[in-house]
């Protein structure tokens, strides 16, 4: 009488945990993905056990026939013990290749087992073989997601980083700030500066804003469009904003758009909206 | 009227008439603002307009056109008018409606206004 395809993996787990583990290892040396360099051999054989045993738990209780779903709460454990892994090593840069084969490396010492367990039937060997690669494979997918989710959050955090890096706002003199901008204004960018500057304007009650955007590379319409937005909240809210390091392209760009939706009459004697000064 | 609580005030501060614009102000209140407005100006002969709106936190096209509108009137009294206060909401709301509002001169604050109005 054969054993179900659950049984027989679970014996092969439970008669063998070490030899698995370091067989496990020995695969990924084997690889190349090892990565001796991150991780001592008593750290990655630590993550290895962990991995195993949560593994076989989810194995014990998570398996209904031969179907499993990873979603469910019997594979809590793994998918936890996977998330610090995996996170543990993309913050040490270990690629997403090497992760998923470091995974799928777990593959043959288990296939060996199986296969030296039952020398009679083949049907059976296939049966096992094609569970524990469904199991392993679902495994590595897990594995790559929190991988690339992981890799996510810290692309966010640098741009909130940059984002905020970005928009100084510098008290000069007394009631004078300074705005240097750099790189390009998109509309992200711009209307972070302007709450920012309208917020520091509120804070010091300065009465001079000087927006320099000699280090601002290009600039189209849309760009001008928001310097001069800024320009004319400023003004709003009773600040003169004095915009500094224009070149002769953005001098042009900006008269054009300047002329085309007319926010500041030219040739007007009172409080002119925006100075320049190069 | 006399049980309405005014949602506007008009007080005379160093020949200079302080208008403060409240949030919840409806538009029957604000025509009767200007009238008001206009009327003090002429018979008391002033030369200083303060419109303070810094309790203003909810501005659309037509708040706009009334602070314009009042700014413009005073102009024509021959009132020098600020707009004092603007949140910087309110400032980056009117620019996104595109009303730029290049008639208006505008101050951080009544001490600024007030200083303005105190060197012309």
């Amino acid at each position: 009488m054969p054993q179900s395809a659950t049984a027989n993996i679970l014996t092969v787990l439970d008669t063998d945990f070490k030899g698995i583990i370091e067989e496990w290892l020995g695969t990924q040396v084997k690889e190349g993905v090892k990565r001796s360099d991150l991780f001592s051999d008593a750290e990655s054989r630590n993550q290895n056990r962990e991995l195993l045993k949560a593994f076989s738990k989810g194995v014990r209780d998570g398996i209904s026939g031969e179907d499993f779903d990873f979603d469910d709460t019997q594979w809590d454990d793994l998918r936890a013990v996977l998330a610090d892994v995996s996170r543990e090593r993309v913050n040490r840069g270990v690629t997403p290749t090497e992760m998923a084969t470091f995974v799928l490396a777990l593959k043959a010492p288990l296939f060996e087992r199986l296969e030296a367990m039952q020398d009679s039937e083949h049907g059976v060997l296939i049966r096992d073989v094609m569970l524990v690669t469904r199991l392993v494979d679902a495994f590595a997918i897990y594995t790559n997601e929190i991988f690339i989710l992981e890799r996510e959050q810290i692309i966010d955090r640098q741009r909130q980083e940059m984002l905020e890096l970005s928009t100084p706002v510098v008290e000069l003199w007394d009631r004078v700030l300074t705005l240097p901008l750099i790189g390009t204004l998109d509309s992200a960018r711009a209307q972070e500066v302007m709450e920012n500057l309208l917020q520091t304007i509120l804070e010091r009650q300065a009465e001079v804003v000087i927006m320099d955007i000699t280090g601002v590379g290009t600039v189209d319409t849309q760009v001008a469009q928001h310097l001069l937005r800024a320009a004319a909240a400023v003004r709003l809210m009773g600040a003169e904003c004095i915009i500094s390091g224009i070149s002769p392209m953005i001098a042009q760009t900006m008269v054009n758009l300047a002329l085309m939706s007319a926010p500041f009459p030219p040739g007007r004697a009172s409080a002119p909206p925006c100075r320049t000064r190069c | 009227m006399g049980y309405v609580i005014k949602k506007t005030s008009i007080n005379l501060v160093e020949h200079a008439l302080l208008v403060s614009i409240q949030d919840d102000i409806t538009d029957t209140e604000i025509l009767e603002l200007q009238d008001r407005l206009s009327n003090k100006i002429s018979e008391n002969r002033i030369d200083g307009v303060i419109l303070d709106i810094s309790a203003l936190e909810i501005v659309d096209t037509f708040v706009g056109r009334v602070i314009a509108q009042l700014a413009g009137i005073s102009r024509l009294l021959a009132a020098d008018t600020y707009v004092v206060g603007m949140r910087p909401t309110v400032a980056v709301t009117l620019v996104e409606l595109g009303m730029y509002l290049p008639e208006i001169r505008t101050a951080l604050s009544l001490t600024h206004a007030l200083a303005q109005l105190r060197r012309v």
